[in-house]
């Protein structure tokens, strides 16, 4: 938090800031769940003018052995700003900021994740601020539990996280360079959606106990917005295209390859349109993982077991 | 009955239809009323939430309908009784470190093989980069995880390739009743061990081994879809009536019999 500068109008007499935004509006954001392939997950999240890259690795074997702890896992978060993410260039390595941030992101992550379940290992999250415009904590929470999430580590919920702050003597959401530099105050905070509980919260400048609360308020609709949209991004790397129904050439494509002349005549007689080229399809799928009814008896684990003991044994 | 192959890469298909269960993300409701919590699932009075990205799955299990996720992402959590396909990392006079693709490496102690091995000796069956079929004989709940070598099946590997896939989409690679994989190792002519570890050995003829991998590879990036057994038989330079004598042996009752007798039993110390 910058010191209030006298000759610079943050917010005008209609209520728009700087950037032409409402004083509840969010910057534009756009998540997309599952961008690495080598770290088993990863997210990236370009909010405003952020640009934050997520990678998950873990739980693996902790390194330097004495951080293991053998009744549950460790959550290591790396929040590390690249030294042309700022105008004037940021000196590389980990400095007083970003030792705090990783701590407290770090602490965030491990209140979702069920650490229990994994002794003796350790979840490390790598964090990697490409371009910075205010508000990178709380983008890169944003990314981290979108990128665990991906990575399959099974946690209660997921983290969104935002900013509000005060500028020109209002309260604001999510603010951006400027308004963080010369306004008056900065308050990120995370919630647990589900519960509403508080995972984060910081406090930079001076607000009344009137404006605290309303900047509270303000973050959490705020954060439900956000969670919509990381829940939309880990949906949409294994939905990506979207095309809507079957259509009537590609079924005829297929029949024509299967050569099973008394199949094509069925179909041709039934007028095949969508939803009966979707039913004939139905009957390929092989559903190892939803039989039906009393055929199952066993959790799917010993089955597997069986299965798998089944065919090593050539 | 009307069988149909489709190509899933065939443009304009819709991928919502090939979707074997709907999506949820942790924290997502997932159920409510009364059910019993199976995996990845937490209660919170009669509702049910998600602990992992993965399909929902609500079946019945001893006649009691359960709420399950099934993982479609995650790192390989080792399990008494799974049979996994473990690398020599390091090696004692008494033990020798296997890489099982698990949080941590897992011992396997002289005792727990079929040799006798003298103290000191370990060098002369296994030396670091060798494989092996283990299957994990204990897991504590600080995560120790021992493996042995004792058991129907259980060996060491000579020759062949080992390939990697997700431990999560292993089932598919399975198949329901083993018929993917049965099916796979009819048209490819090639041995195939599956580990739940996501390792995979496969051994014979080259040109077979890459045509097994490129389809394993296909299975893994296609595994929350529908009809994969009819692509894998056309990776395979199979046909239609592959696919479909698959479909049959999957639907067909489990050989019961001869599960049972490789049944792995927890040895009590």
């Amino acid at each position: 938090m910058g010191s209030p500068k006298e000759d610079i109008t943050l917010i005008d007499e209609k209520g728009r800031r700087l950037d032409g935004r409402l004083p509840n509006e969010l910057r534009p954001i756009k998540i997309m769940a599952g961008v690495l392939n080598r770290a088993d997950g990863s997210a990236y999240v370009e909010w405003g003018n952020n640009k934050i890259l997520a990678a998950v690795y873990g739980p693996r074997e902790v390194h330097p052995r004495h951080l293991q702890n053998p009744q549950k896992a460790i959550v290591q978060c790396r929040y590390n700003m690249a030294a042309f993410s700022v105008q004037d260039r940021k000196r590389p390595g980990p400095d007083r900021r970003s030792i705090e941030i990783s701590k407290i992101l770090s602490e965030a992550l491990e209140s979702v994740v069920l650490v229990e379940r994994f002794p003796r290992t350790t979840i490390d999250v790598y964090l990697e601020v490409l371009q910075a415009d205010a508000g990178t904590r709380c983008a890169a929470l944003t990314a981290a539990s979108v990128a665990l999430a991906d990575a399959g580590i099974p946690m209660k919920d997921l983290i969104p996280a935002c900013a509000v702050g005060k500028v020109g003597g209002r309260v604001v959401l999510d603010l951006f360079k400027e308004e963080d530099n010369y306004g008056e105050a900065d308050l990120p905070i995370a919630i647990i959606p589900r519960t509403k509980e508080l995972v984060l919260l910081q406090m930079d400048g001076h607000l009344t106990v009137e404006e605290f609360k309303e900047g509270l308020k303000m973050a959490y609709e705020a954060c439900e917005k956000i969670y919509e949209l990381q829940k939309q991004a880990l949906l949409e790397k294994y939905t990506k295209r979207k095309d809507d129904l079957l259509d009537k050439e590609t079924v005829e494509k297929f029949l024509e390859r299967t050569e099973i002349p008394s199949e094509k005549t069925e179909l041709e007689g039934g007028e095949g349109g969508g939803e009966e080229e979707i039913e004939a399809e139905e009957i390929v799928e092989e559903e190892e993982e939803v039989p039906e009814g009393e055929e199952v008896e066993e959790v799917p684990e010993t089955e597997l077991l069986e299965i798998g003991e089944e065919f090593m044994e050539e | 009955m009307i069988e149909v192959v489709i190509d899933m890469e065939s443009e304009g298909e819709s991928i919502s239809t090939h979707l074997k269960g709907e999506i949820v993300i942790p924290g997502q409701l997932i159920a409510e009323g009364r059910y019993r919590v199976g995996r990845w699932v937490y209660r919170e009075g009669d509702k049910y939430y998600a602990y992992k990205l993965g399909l929902k799955d609500i079946r019945s299990v001893k006649g009691k309908p359960t709420v399950n996720v099934i993982p479609l992402a995650g790192k390989y959590d080792p399990m008494v009784g799974d049979l996994v396909i473990g690398v020599v990392v390091d090696m004692g006079p008494t033990t020798w470190l296997f890489d099982i693709n698990g949080p941590n490496p897992a011992p396997l102690h002289i005792t727990e093989t079929p040799w006798k091995v003298d103290f000191g000796a370990t060098g002369r069956y296994f030396k670091v980069a060798d494989a092996a079929v283990l299957r994990v004989l204990y897991k504590d709940d600080t995560s120790h995880v021992q493996v042995t070598l004792k058991g129907p099946g259980l060996k060491k590997l000579h020759g062949g390739v080992i390939t990697e896939i997700a431990p999560s989409k292993i089932p598919r690679v399975i198949g329901k009743n083993g018929s993917m994989i049965a099916m796979m190792k009819r048209l490819s002519r090639c041995q195939i061990i599956v580990g739940q570890n996501g390792r995979i050995w496969i051994s014979g003829e080259v040109e077979q081994v890459k045509l097994v991998e490129e389809a394993l590879r296909y299975i893994e990036n296609h595994s929350h879809l529908s009809g994969l057994t009819a692509k894998v038989a056309e990776l395979l330079d199979g046909d239609a009536s592959d696919a479909v004598r698959a479909r049959e042996e999957g639907d067909a009752p489990p050989r019961r019999g001869r599960r049972e007798n490789v049944k792995f039993e927890r040895r009590k110390e």
